[in-house]
């Protein structure tokens, strides 16, 4: 048989262009709009901690890859976007030291120790906050006021528990309120989601069962549900946790249920629990359900036949 | 609102799959042309799904185009027919584009003329019955043009408990690059009609619908002409279809057009339908008209690596080399050869294979379009499970089939796999889904077999 060189492989010889690369990256990129936002109303210092975050982000992922002998994989994207979204939940104030042992924590105990990119369990961000959280309260819950920068509470502790007058609908939505660096501005995390809808990277069935949910049940519960969609960390948690590829269901069906749940369990935490917010804890209690999510919610089956009986 | 509601539900298809780009444009204008005859053909002596056949002729013979030379008692099985005339010069196992080594006969011309093919018998359809058909249709070694090859007549044979009523013939050739059954649509539509009605004859169906998609409109308009002209219009309709790959897949275009499933493990049949190629019908038609055998087909020879992308029809046996040297040969930039479209293809390390029964079209990339992918780990885009147009879980079945648990493969359906690519088409990660599941596939019949 004659020997040419032509390229041999298996099929489909063709492939969509989106690589997981290219998805991390638009990820990245939709990223900067919330952290535009942090930047304009907590100022340069939440710009440098942004960066910083990332920037110790991925050299963690560089130096615990090398260490365990594994392919480096920093340009996947995968390790900056977890650090951008890890400062994005921190408050303004917090110590960069403090910052680098959540973007560690994220990068090697969340995600590089449970097999790197697409193994983990839970979101390394969501995750390495609840650290932070556990191991300096008081630092995790030290919020300012936009532009000059005086101590406050956030509007959903005001409101929860002091009972308080909120900031107005109109501040809630362009971010000029307290609160972690990305979650305030809810107009530039609807920019940056309204990018990955376009992308179809995202889809809608976590987001809008998360906000209907916690919508809906706040109002049932006898609170103002425009406050309660607009406060808190719930905007960033539905359009850029919640949707997280590798620690949701994968079934259309799943992360709907995905959403739902998140929703019960933030509206729950937030009027029964004993902290103001819910958001990140809802979302790393469902990320535990995801593999039964996805064992239970299976698609139709083309031509399936029922059983009887 | 009334038109509003039109504008949605008028297209038909089945649910999910993708959409791909056709590149349809280099070729589809161009007519079938009559390739050269060569002057040697190798014949593997099985060129369809289902049993292999045993050679009747040996080394030294003398054969003539249309002869027989090849049979097997099996019922799985098409006869194989010389496609020129001359002298069998080898018979021995030799590499085919499907893959493995089977056995196959050569045959060198004679350098004289070809005798005139031999006759059947030129039938008129009125006067067969459907078990004549049958048996003109599997003498003739007809098997699925489309690229399947199942043997037709084993199709036109349903259980007598299984009652049919309507008769598919799928001119939706929904992979990028090929028009070859475009072409054939516009250029044999009377064959078409002739053949499907045969077909519709041999199952007892009352109905036969031509599903085209709607990138071939002027398919569609020229087979609806010809029904008319015919006087067809209460027994043939043309239907189009929405353009959306795998629409050419036998169960989504029977569930586009009839809005039936054809159940999991089952064959269309069970529903009561029979689908088959539009170049298969040509071929049916041919044989009963003039007691043509199954000896050429109608391929599409394209891509950016072939110097004139043609239609040809070429005779069985011939080698993808002088297929290729007749549209120009190829390209400096050629880089990578496919026999079929480009998302079910097989790619070919050689050209001094010979063209088969299988063989839909000869696609060759450009460097500039071959890249060498590397699969990452998947990261749970869902997007197969999106595309999957059986209803799958792509990402899962390839997890188990890494670790070769193949109960789970089976649990998750992977014997409902189509093979038709989408969720490897549209993995981010690049992972080679289909290959996992052809390989679970595999297994599960391997272990079938040995269980029985």
């Amino acid at each position: 048989m004659q020997v040419n060189n032509f390229e041999i492989s298996v099929g489909p010889h063709i492939r969509d262009r989106e690589d997981a690369k290219n998805i991390m990256w638009w990820v990245a990129f939709a990223l900067l709009f919330p952290a535009a936002a942090a930047t304009y109303f907590f100022g340069l210092k939440a710009l440098i901690l942004i960066i910083f975050t990332t920037l110790v982000a991925v050299a963690s992922e560089a130096v615990f890859e090398w260490l365990a002998k594994r392919p480096i994989t920093i340009s996947d994207g995968s390790a900056a976007v977890t650090g951008m979204l890890m400062a994005l939940i921190l408050p303004p104030t917090l110590p960069l030291w403090m910052a680098a042992i959540g973007a560690i924590a994220a990068v090697v105990l969340v995600k590089g120790l449970f097999g790197g990119l697409g193994f983990n369990i839970f979101n390394p961000a969501l995750a390495a906050r609840a650290i932070l959280l556990a191991s300096w309260p008081v630092a995790m819950t030290t919020w300012i006021r936009p532009f000059d920068a005086v101590t406050t509470a956030t509007p959903l502790f005001l409101v929860n528990k002091m009972y308080e007058i909120a900031p107005s609908y109109w501040n809630l939505f362009i971010g000029n309120r307290a609160g972690s660096l990305g979650e305030t501005s809810v107009l530039m995390i609807l920019i940056g989601a309204g990018i990955l809808f376009y992308k179809k990277i995202i889809d809608w069935p976590a987001p809008t069962a998360y906000i209907g949910t916690v919508a809906i049940m706040t109002y049932l519960l006898g609170h103002d549900p425009l406050f309660g969609i607009l406060s808190g960390g719930l905007m960033i948690g539905a359009f850029f946790m919640a949707t997280d590829y590798v620690t949701t269901p994968v079934t259309v069906k799943g992360r709907f249920i995905f959403g739902l749940g998140c929703g019960i369990m933030t509206v729950l935490i937030r009027y029964f629990g004993g902290f103001p917010e819910g958001v990140n804890y809802s979302i790393l209690l469902m990320n535990i359900l995801t593999p039964i999510i996805d064992k239970s919610v299976r698609p139709r089956l083309f031509g399936e036949v029922k059983k009887r009986g | 609102m009334l038109q509003f509601s039109r504008l949605i539900y008028s297209m038909k298809t089945f649910g999910q799959g993708i959409h791909l780009e056709y590149k349809k444009e280099s070729t589809k204008a161009k007519s079938i042309k009559e390739a050269i005859v060569p002057n040697r053909v190798v014949l593997p002596l099985q060129q369809n799904l289902g049993c292999p056949g045993e050679a009747l002729v040996k080394v030294g013979d003398e054969v003539f185009e249309g002869q027989k030379i090849a049979d097997s008692s099996k019922f799985v099985f098409a006869p194989i027919h010389s496609s020129i005339s001359g002298k069998v010069t080898k018979i021995d196992k030799l590499p085919n584009p499907c893959g493995f080594d089977v056995p196959s006969v050569v045959i060198e011309s004679s350098g004289v003329a070809s005798r005139e093919s031999p006759v059947a018998g030129q039938r008129l359809l009125e006067s067969l019955n459907p078990e004549e058909i049958r048996k003109i249709v599997r003498e003739a070694g007809i098997v699925g043009l489309g690229g399947a090859t199942f043997p037709t007549h084993v199709k036109l044979t349903p259980p007598a408990d299984k009652k049919i009523d309507t008769v598919i013939i799928n001119g939706c050739e929904c992979e990028p690059y090929i028009t070859a059954d475009h072409r054939i649509m516009l250029e044999r539509a009377e064959d078409i009609i002739y053949g499907a009605r045969a077909i519709a004859k041999a199952v007892g169906a009352k109905k036969i619908i031509v599903g085209v998609e709607d990138n071939k409109k002027n398919a569609a308009e020229n087979l609806k002409f010809e029904i008319r002209n015919m006087k067809s219009e209460n027994l043939i309709g043309v239907e189009t279809v929405k353009t959306k790959y795998p629409q050419g897949g036998e169960k989504q275009l029977i569930k586009a057009m009839l809005n039936r499933e054809v159940p999991s493990g089952g064959l269309p049949l069970d529903i009561g339908v029979v689908a088959n190629n539009v170049g298969t019908a040509v071929a049916v038609a041919e044989a009963i008209k003039f007691g043509t055998p199954l000896i050429k087909r109608a391929i599409t020879i394209t891509g950016s690596g072939v110097k004139e992308p043609q239609n040809l029809l070429v005779r069985l046996g011939t080698t993808f080399e002088e297929v290729i040297a007749q549209c120009g040969g190829l390209t400096e930039e050629a880089a990578k050869v496919v026999m079929g479209g480009p998302m079910m293809g097989l790619a070919l390390s050689a050209l001094d294979l010979p063209v088969v029964k299988a063989t839909t079209c000869i696609l060759v990339l450009s460097k500039k379009e071959v890249k060498a992918y590397e699969e990452i780990a998947c990261i749970r885009c869902g997007r197969c499970i999106k595309a999957c147009p059986v209803g799958l879980m792509p990402n899962f079945l390839a997890d188990y089939a890494k670790i070769k648990d193949w109960d789970k493969t089976e649990e998750y359906h992977v014997a409902d796999c189509i093979e038709c690519a989408c969720c490897a088409y549209v993995c981010p990660s690049r992972i080679f889904l289909v290959q996992y599941f052809k390989i679970a596939k595999r297994e599960l019949q391997l272990r079938k077999a040995v269980c029985k």
